[in-house]
């Protein structure tokens, strides 16, 4: 009789395992650029394509840095947190259009409010592959030193803001 | 108020699966002949709510009534009719509600063609099909109402557009049909254990319908692999996708099953086994339905997910498959271990057979499971990749199909191995050298497609002797000895796609400018720039690709890149030319500067045999069905009772 309680021993282990499974999050993936300095790129400037920004120029700021596009849906989810962020002025908020028409990027913004000090156009998507862009919208959080502190991917929750990147923006300021 | 009907005809069906959940089981127990009678109506009885509940969710989504949140969500305005409907089960709540559906006519089925079956049987098994539904309405109504309702919204957010295809009309019904259909071996197995009879009429009983919940799966899944084939745009037919693995693992334990099935009918051997196999099919099920309903991994086929329906389904899981464990190891013992069988004999084949089976599913199991008992243990993220299940894939499939030929000739009890290597030297000999010629006739001899070819024609070969034999010695048409040879000819048909495209597949992945051609094995394709299209939800840009074969005019291919109105998604829809030897396919990436566009294109020989050998399998388990002893034994026991 023994031997038939095996399988039943093996599935309450699976259990065990699927349960706390529950709890975990498979799609917040590390990432490998935490601690290293952000890549480095080049783009032209929406708001006036003449111009263009590096994270050179940011030195001796903390700033978040949001990918999002004109055609990404969850985008739009945390636009408002995003709005609501740059409103109270805690952390100046840069954006990279990724994979998308500055037209249609630009109708976005003149719709539901602009959040962003700046935002580079990433037409082709290559600076997005170097900064490990999967999936949109991602946000970095970079330190003065130009360094990745934090990364999320998908739309940012009012959580992840007062519990993981404000208190660590008030750290990388002091 | 359609939407409102519904809702209340599932808690009508909840009620009713308790009661048929409840008293048929407590009647078979306590042998009170009313009680069982209670099983056949009320099973019926609640099917008809569950239709009802089904007819108003797809009415609504016909209609498109945005006032229900699912509606609403899954829908939009500009959505073709035939998509509309098949949004009913494009969400998490409609297809948990196609699954009760389906279940509820599981149920039916058994209480039509159950006539034969002693009455306590029949209370059992339906009662126990009854308690699963119950669960199932239960999450429903507690977390997932199809019905919802909120203020009337504009319009919907639209289906998703990879839902958008006529392979999902008929890929998720008949998929459940398999997954589902499992319960009926799996309550026929908790009967025998409740009641402790377990002999070779309730194989007998219990083999069409686990053949053809088999079936059913092997359609469903050769239709998913299919649909992704042609779909994502990456030209591959399986990806190791936890949610092909979740479809997967029930089908090796249901291969197992049937063929233990056989053992226990013929020889009344490997009972217990056989009831652990039933317990475990449709707990696979149910595991299945669990990773993809709970998010707990991350996968191509997740919807929103929500903890509350996770830990819903999780305690669900485990009640339904703790108790049958639990139950299994308290009564196996009492079903007995059947006749006893030599070292080398038709039952050891089987045997090993179902230990090669059921450890892949373990293998799958694990590669599934593997990045959450990691991270769960806070060890790290990683993810289980098509490398790791190939490589333990390949040394169990080949036993495998080997045993497949060998078993069929070989004699029950004891095997005469000097006369089975006679009858079957001449056949190993020819496969061997055919199977080492076959590669050079692609001009690149490797030993992966030797093997391939080999066990293919390994398993013709046997099939043609088997059947020769069969024919010489005089006796009649059988279904069941037919349909299962056709099923192995399935098997070596698919390994034939799978070792071709595998081993001589092309790909080229390239920037083409307006007019550039590629070559790409006698094919050239000629790039001719794209035009833009506008279809009734979406706009997008198609390509036009000349292709020529050997200089000569062949086809023209227009693979299209979609950007859906409702949801901004982007999408490849590729264009193939399909073909008995050779598929080309061709999808179109991103636009690049000045009129290029990024262009996937692949030359796959033979990969169509990969679906049409999955469908000759599913022929030969339905065919199977038909065999005449199932009919005989029902009029049989009809002339007993």
């Amino acid at each position: 009789m023994k031997r038939f309680l095996i399988p039943l021993g093996i599935f309450i282990v699976l259990v065990g395992f699927l349960g706390i499974g529950l709890n975990l999050n498979p799609r917040e993936v590390p990432s490998p650029l935490i601690g290293k300095p952000a890549p480095d790129f080049k783009l032209p400037l929406l708001s006036d394509p003449a111009r263009q920004l590096s994270p050179e120029d940011l030195r001796g700021k903390v700033w978040l840095f949001n990918v999002w596009a004109s055609w990404c849906a969850s985008c739009r989810q945390e636009h408002d947190l995003l709005l609501e962020l740059s409103r109270q002025g805690s952390v100046p908020i840069y954006g990279m259009d990724y994979k998308d028409q500055p037209g249609d990027a630009q109708t976005v913004l003149a719709r539901y409010g602009n959040p962003y000090v700046e935002t580079v156009v990433d037409i082709d998507g290559r600076a997005g592959i170097n900064f490990g862009v999967y999936g949109v919208p991602e946000t970095y959080l970079i330190d003065k030193g130009g360094i990745i502190r934090y990364k999320h991917t998908g739309p940012l929750t009012q959580e992840i803001l007062d519990r993981k990147i404000l208190p660590l923006v008030k750290e990388l300021q002091s | 108020m359609i939407p409102e009907l519904g809702h209340f005809s599932l808690i009508l069906a909840l009620l009713l699966a308790l009661v048929q959940g409840v008293l048929p089981l407590a009647g078979a127990a306590r042998n009170n002949p009313a009680w069982m009678a209670v099983a056949r109506p009320a099973a019926r009885a609640q099917f008809l709510f569950v239709a009802i509940a089904f007819a108003a969710l797809a009415y609504s989504f016909l209609i498109g009534d945005f006032s229900v949140v699912n509606v609403t969500r899954n829908s939009h305005s500009r959505l073709p009719e035939i998509y509309r409907f098949t949004a009913t089960w494009g969400s998490h709540e409609g297809s948990m509600l196609l699954w009760t559906f389906i279940l509820a006519l599981w149920t039916v089925s058994v209480t039509l063609f159950s006539r034969h079956l002693p009455d306590d049987m029949v209370a059992r098994v339906v009662g126990v099909m009854g308690l699963v539904s119950f669960g199932f309405l239960l999450f429903m109504l507690a977390t997932s109402n199809p019905f919802l309702r909120m203020p009337m919204a504009m319009d919907g957010s639209d289906l998703n557009p990879l839902l958008q295809d006529p392979g999902m009309v008929v890929h998720p019904p008949i998929l459940y049909m398999g997954y589902v259909g499992f319960s009926v071996a799996f309550a026929f197995a908790i009967a025998a254990l409740l009641s402790g009879k377990l002999d070779a009429s309730w194989a007998r009983w219990s083999r069409p319908w686990t053949t053809a919940a088999w079936a059913f799966l092997t359609i469903g899944i050769m239709m998913g692999s299919w649909w992704a084939y042609y779909e994502l745009g990456w030209g591959g037919w399986w990806f190791w996708d936890p949610v092909e693995n979740a479809s997967l693992m029930p089908w090796l334990v249901g291969t197992a099953l049937i063929h233990s099935l056989a053992v226990t009918e013929k020889r009344g051997s490997f009972k217990a086994w056989t009831v652990f196999l039933a317990i475990g099919a449709f707990s696979l099920s149910l595991l299945g339905t669990f990773l993809v309903r709970s998010g707990v991994l991350s996968s191509v086929h997740s919807f929103a997910t929500d903890p509350t329906r996770g830990l819903f389904i999780l305690i669900f899981l485990a009640s339904v498959i703790g108790s049958s464990l639990f139950l299994f190891a308290m009564r196996a013992s009492k079903v007995g271990l059947g006749g006893r069988f030599a070292l080398v004999s038709r039952e050891s084949f089987l045997m090993v057979n179902n230990i090669l089976l059921l450890t892949a599913t373990g293998a799958v199991l694990l590669g599934t499971l593997y990045p959450l008992f990691l991270d769960a243990l806070g060890l790290g993220k990683i993810s289980v990749g098509p490398p790791y299940f190939n490589s333990v894939f390949v040394p169990l499939v080949t036993p495998l199909i080997f045993l497949a030929g060998i078993g069929p000739l070989a004699r029950w009890k004891q095997v005469n191995v000097p006369e089975l290597a006679h009858r079957l030297k001449w056949g190993f000999g020819a496969s061997v050298v055919v199977a080492l010629l076959l590669p050079l006739a692609q001009g690149d001899w490797q030993p992966m497609v030797a093997l391939g070819c080999l066990l293919s024609l390994w398993l013709a070969v046997t099939a043609a002797i088997g059947v020769r034999a069969r024919l010489r010695s005089g006796a009649g048409w059988s279904a069941n000895f037919y349909g299962m040879h056709l099923a192995h000819l399935g098997v070596a048909v698919m390994v034939i796609g799978v070792t071709m495209v595998s081993n001589y597949q092309t790909e080229r992945n390239m920037r083409m400018a307006v007019g550039e051609t590629v070559t790409v094995k006698e094919y050239t394709f000629r790039f001719d720039g794209v035009t833009d299209v506008t279809g009734p939800n979406y706009t997008g840009s198609r390509g036009t690709l000349e292709v020529s074969e050997n200089g000569k005019p062949f086809t023209t291919l227009h693979p299209e890149k979609r950007i859906y109105v409702a949801s901004g998604m982007p999408f490849t829809e590729s264009d193939i030319d399909y073909g008995f030897t050779r598929d080309l396919y061709v999808a179109l990436g991103e636009r690049l500067d000045d009129g290029a566009w990024s262009v996937r294109l692949f030359h796959k020989p033979f990969v169509v045999w990969i679906w049409i050998g999955a469908v000759l399998m599913a022929l030969g388990g339905f065919m199977a069905i038909t065999d005449r002893r199932y009919r005989i034994s029902r009029k049989k026991e009809g002339a007993k009772a």
